[in-house]
């Protein structure tokens, strides 16, 4: 393992009314490393990253960032992946690259100017290569392939260079050449650019292929007559050998 | 096999297919208007397409002596004035309100129950509300459009904006954007699109406002016009001026079209 802790869940449960969705999730993740997260569908994967990201509050229990206690939004610290709807359909490549620059730079009015414009757009624009889409600046997301799409969300995400990025099946969409190509470049990515990824998949040799650890969420008791008594929890927690500048180690 | 589902017609058969019964239509109008004619050279009820060109081009071109105007011009440019006006405040109501209901869940739980009950009342029936509040003039005819339409508007464009995938949100967020640009960047330009089509659905009850505002008070104007000569049966003029209405109607209808579609490309499949 890779670093000091830098997401801490202590007791967490999550509850909606009489529904238990989580319950007494403890773990830490580390900062650099690559958390692939599995488990049946309803498990409470999403769940668990809304947590992560802010987005959610946990019913029960706390969570703390980087030694701190988490703060109750999602901030630009964090970027997000999403198997769907992650980028913006009214803006172009490049706009959608750019969002998050001009956010930073202009709380007002959202849009740069002159030279921190031309800064920006170079920034995006670098970004973009990194991801291989430095070609497609200029066109609109429905013009683009899923994997494109995915690539576009990636670069987005990574231009705030986030401490966190959470890809919540962000793959799952793909046919399995694509797939394969983005697994490359998530890996690359995750090494240049220092990240601790949280990942959740339904792929498990895609779990145990990118991960630096391999969580499994699932029902440790299960109440056939009120199956929304009890909650999942991490039941398997597998380390896996794979270093951000090593080789791969099979587990 | 052919299935009567699967026949698509190409290009010119669908326009040859449109042009069918309108074709239909206009040859048994003049039909029955030649029919009775023959019974009586004097029919007033259905005119022959003859008598209402004669007619149409009288109102286009003849300039009234004592006003010194154009009938048609003048009546033309009244109604579109008052159209224009009573769109433009409904566009602006309802692009600001909706905006803010679609966006922030504490301004729909507080402004969405009144905009409901306000939408619900027939516009006709505050009518006299609005002569009484404004007066007889331009300011109550455009009150009427606007009152008409705005609370659908609104409604519909909230809606919209609420339903935008909360991804997209979530997404924006933790790319740096406050609430304030969330609704101005992500929010604002995705719902302009719509904004344009809601307003193209709501032209055809604007229209019947207009009309109806003019029937009832008014000295000039499309809607006037027509009521005026319906006391002497002119219905020589009426049709015209109906068929006018329908061209106006069609015309705003594909400027509207043209605009989104050169303005908002990612909106329209095809986005080249
Ligand atoms: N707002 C909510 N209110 C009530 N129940 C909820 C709410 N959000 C999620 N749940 C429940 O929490 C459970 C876990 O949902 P979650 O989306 O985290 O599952 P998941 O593991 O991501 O599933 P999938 O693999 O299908 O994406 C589901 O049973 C869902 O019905
Ligand atoms: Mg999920």
């Amino acid at each position: 393992m890779t670093g000091a802790a830098l997401i801490e869940l202590h007791n967490v449960w999550v509850e909606y009314g009489d529904t238990v969705v989580l319950e007494r999730v403890s773990l830490a993740i580390a900062a650099g490393s690559f958390v692939a997260v599995v488990g049946p569908s309803g498990a409470g994967k999403s769940t668990f990253l809304r947590l992560i990201l802010g987005q959610e509050a946990p019913s029960r229990g706390h969570v703390r960032f980087a030694g701190a206690p988490m703060a109750a939004t999602c901030g630009p610290d964090r970027g997000v992946v999403f198997q769907r709807y992650s980028v913006f359909p009214h803006l172009t490549v490049l706009g959608n690259v750019l969002f998050g620059l001009e956010c930073a730079a202009a709380p007002l009015l959202g849009r740069l100017f002159g030279t921190a414009r031309t800064a920006a757009r170079d920034e995006a624009r670098a970004m973009l290569d990194a991801v291989g889409l430095g070609h497609a600046q200029d066109r609109y997301p429905a013009q683009l392939s899923g994997g494109m799409q995915q690539r576009l969300a990636l670069a987005q995400a990574l231009v705030k260079h986030p401490r966190v990025l959470l890809l919540d099946e962000p793959f799952g969409a793909l046919d399995p050449g694509i797939r394969g190509d983005m697994h490359d470049l998530v890996t690359r990515l995750w090494r240049d650019h220092g990240l601790t990824i949280v990942m959740v998949t339904h792929d498990i040799a895609e779990a145990f292929k990118l991960g630096t650890r391999v969580l499994a969420f699932d029902k440790r008791r299960h109440d056939p007559h009120a199956p929304q008594r009890y909650g999942a929890t991490a039941t398997y927690d597998v380390p896996l050998l794979r270093k951000p500048d090593g080789a791969k180690a099979a587990s | 096999m052919t299935r009567l589902i699967t026949i698509r017609p190409g290009p010119r058969a669908r326009v040859l297919a449109g042009a069918l019964p309108i074709a239909l239509l206009l040859i048994g109008y003049a039909l029955a208007a030649a029919l009775r004619h023959a019974d009586n050279p004097a029919d007033k009820v259905l005119p022959t397409l003859g008598a209402m060109g004669a007619a149409a081009w009288r109102m286009g071109t003849h300039v009234d002596p004592v006003s010194g105007q154009i009938a048609l011009v003048a009546d033309t440019l009244a109604s579109v004035m008052r159209m224009g006006a009573g769109l433009a405040l409904a566009t602006l109501t309802a692009l600001v309100l909706g905006l803010l209901l679609g966006v922030v869940p504490l301004a729909r739980a507080v402004f969405g129950p009144v905009i409901t009950l306000i939408a619900v009342i027939p516009p006709i029936a505050v009518l006299p509300i609005l002569f009484i509040a404004l007066g007889l003039g331009e300011a109550a005819k455009i009150a009427l459009i606007a009152v008409g339409i705005a609370p659908y508007m609104t409604r519909d464009l909230a809606a919209y904006v609420a339903a935008l995938p909360a991804e997209q949100v979530i997404k924006a967020q933790t790319l740096g954007a406050n609430s304030w640009l969330v609704a101005i960047r992500v929010a604002l330009p995705q719902m302009l699109p719509r904004l344009i089509e809601t307003l193209r659905f709501s032209m055809g009850p604007a229209w019947v406002f207009l009309i109806a505002a003019e029937a009832i008070a008014s000295d000039v104007g499309l809607g006037y016009r027509i009521f005026l000569v319906r006391r002497y049966l002119a219905m020589d003029i009426i049709l015209p001026y109906v068929a006018w209405i329908s061209l106006l109607a069609i015309g705003a209808d594909a400027l509207l079209r043209l605009i989104s579609a050169r303005a908002f490309p990612w909106a329209h499949g095809d986005a080249r």
